[in-house]
């Protein structure tokens, strides 16, 4: 394996190690399934540009790690089966 | 150009060939180009040497400098020695990826065959080019004659990818002057200049490299986290690469010197210095002229001499400061302007050294030779008379223009 460690570290910027940071982790505005109103057309799933939609038994949920909030899925939604809710602290 | 491989020999060629050739000699695995009409006949040389097999490089035309540059960076980063060739508007265009190659410490050498900027409208020489990127964090060195071209060219590529620098090198060759000059260079065979010039040594440290998987210029800096601490080591690195240079371009001349025989002043040239109530400060091919005119003035009795500064980036603070403190008056002598100022980049750079001998003298900016205009002898000669002036006590109240009255 590379071992980066014998580079100086003041030379050229480069990263071997995973950022921590989840692209959850700077959201802003979360979306909310309502799960009345989801009958699992899956137009979320395919839209998400980020790939978070996540299936359950009787309707679409999002992994809120991976989601960044961009809101495409509660605009393409068909049955405004999605709100986008701010995050708060 | 036929051959470059095989004995050493004497050519007759203008500063472009004299360019190609040394680039030829460093054997580079990519030269990238934008073929601008007129782009200097320094590619043409060299996209023929490859064209004739000559040369074993990856020529690529692209459709701008901002690609030349940036297909370079990728070239670096896959471990290529590369080349490329610029000037004025093309140096322009390629500014963003240009200036950002230093900060990943990319070993590229580029060289500028320095033009004035238009407007006023212009195609012809100037140093104007290359004193506006002089912040960018590239090497600079500026030569005086076409020998001084091919040997720099040389020799920038072993600066550029020493370990203690791993920064991009501008080889400035006076546009129309040393490009178009034709004159005798002597050409060494390639066996010296492999002995001399090691292999490729481009990307240790950051490589696009499936066997070191890493992420290339990651973002850095910020308000807060390990963001600003970092994006301050890697400029603190980069500032002290460029320092680091000052003592490699000075042993690799030396180096040069004791394998080809011929020495090139590194940093800064003193020439007939060591009496000299009084100098002139060059830089470039001007310098050949400002000689003779210093000889003249010598035989008439005047205790004058001259500063010929090479390494323009990064600025050679010490050699500068030894070679001011021998004078009691200066006269520099810019081939461009400093808008700022009101004066020539070289001239208000030598004020700063200035400081630094703790000393206050007379000190005379000339700017002379812009776009494509000749400083003969006959304007060193009265560049010499107006610093004696001064020296005598009647300094100028701004720059003094060569040309204007030409």
């Amino acid at each position: 394996m590379f071992d980066a460690s014998t580079i100086p570290d003041d030379l050229s910027s480069i990263g071997t190690v995973l950022s921590p940071m989840l692209p959850g982790d700077w959201r802003s505005m979360r979306p909310v399934v309502d799960r009345e109103k989801c009958v699992k057309c899956a137009v979320c799933w395919v839209y998400c540009p980020a790939q978070c939609i996540v299936e359950k038994p009787r309707w679409f949920d999002i992994d809120l790690a991976a989601c960044k909030g961009c809101g495409v899925c509660a605009a393409e939604c068909p049955h405004r089966a999605i709100a986008m809710v701010e995050e708060v602290v | 150009m036929s051959d470059v491989i095989g004995a050493p020999r004497v050519v007759v060629c203008e500063g472009n060939e004299a360019a190609a050739i040394g680039v030829a000699l460093a054997r580079p695995d990519v030269v990238a180009v934008y073929p601008i009409t007129p782009q200097s006949s320094l590619v043409e040389h060299l996209s023929q040497m490859i064209a004739d097999g000559t040369l074993r490089a990856d020529l690529m035309n692209l459709e701008g400098e901002h690609s030349v540059m940036s297909a370079l960076q990728g070239a670096a980063l896959a471990g290529a020695r590369t080349f490329t060739a610029t000037c004025g508007p093309g140096l322009a265009f390629m500014f963003e990826p240009y200036i950002r190659a230093p900060g990943m410490r990319l070993p590229l050498v580029c060289v500028l065959v320095t033009r004035d900027v238009m407007s006023p409208q212009t195609v012809w020489g100037g140093q104007q080019d290359a004193m506006i990127v002089r912040e960018a964090g590239w090497i600079q060195m500026y030569c005086e004659t076409g020998q001084e071209v091919l040997d720099t060219v040389i020799m920038a590529y072993k600066i550029a990818e020493d370990r203690d620098v791993v920064l991009p090198v501008n080889v400035c060759c006076d546009g129309n002057y040393l490009g178009y000059g034709v004159t005798r260079v002597e050409v060494p065979d390639q066996t010296s200049v492999d002995a001399f010039l090691p292999p490729p040594d481009v990307n240790w440290h950051v490589a696009l490299d499936p066997a070191r998987p890493m992420a290339v210029d990651p973002l850095t800096g910020g308000a807060g986290g390990i963001g600003p601490r970092t994006f301050a080591r890697y400029r603190k690195g980069q500032c002290r690469g460029m320092q680091n240079a000052l003592h490699v371009i000075e042993d690799v001349h030396e180096e040069w010197a004791a394998r080809f025989g011929r020495r090139h002043a590194p940093l800064v040239e003193e020439y007939r210095l060591d009496d000299a109530k009084y100098a002139l400060v060059t830089i470039g091919s001007m310098t050949g002229a400002a000689k003779n005119a210093v000889d003249v003035a010598r035989d008439n009795g005047q205790r004058v001499g001259l500063i010929k500064v090479k390494t323009f980036r990064p600025f050679p603070l010490q050699a500068m400061v030894r070679a001011l403190s021998k004078v009691d008056a200066i006269g520099v002598v810019d081939r461009a302007v400093g808008f700022g100022w009101n004066c020539g980049p070289a001239f208000q750079e030598t004020l700063g050294a200035l400081y630094h001998t703790r000393r206050y003298i007379p000190a005379v900016s000339f700017i002379g030779g812009l776009s494509g205009a000749d400083i003969t002898e006959t304007h060193f000669s009265r560049a010499i008379a107006r610093t004696a002036q001064a020296l005598a006590g009647a300094p100028p109240d701004g720059p003094v223009w060569l040309n204007e009255n030409d």
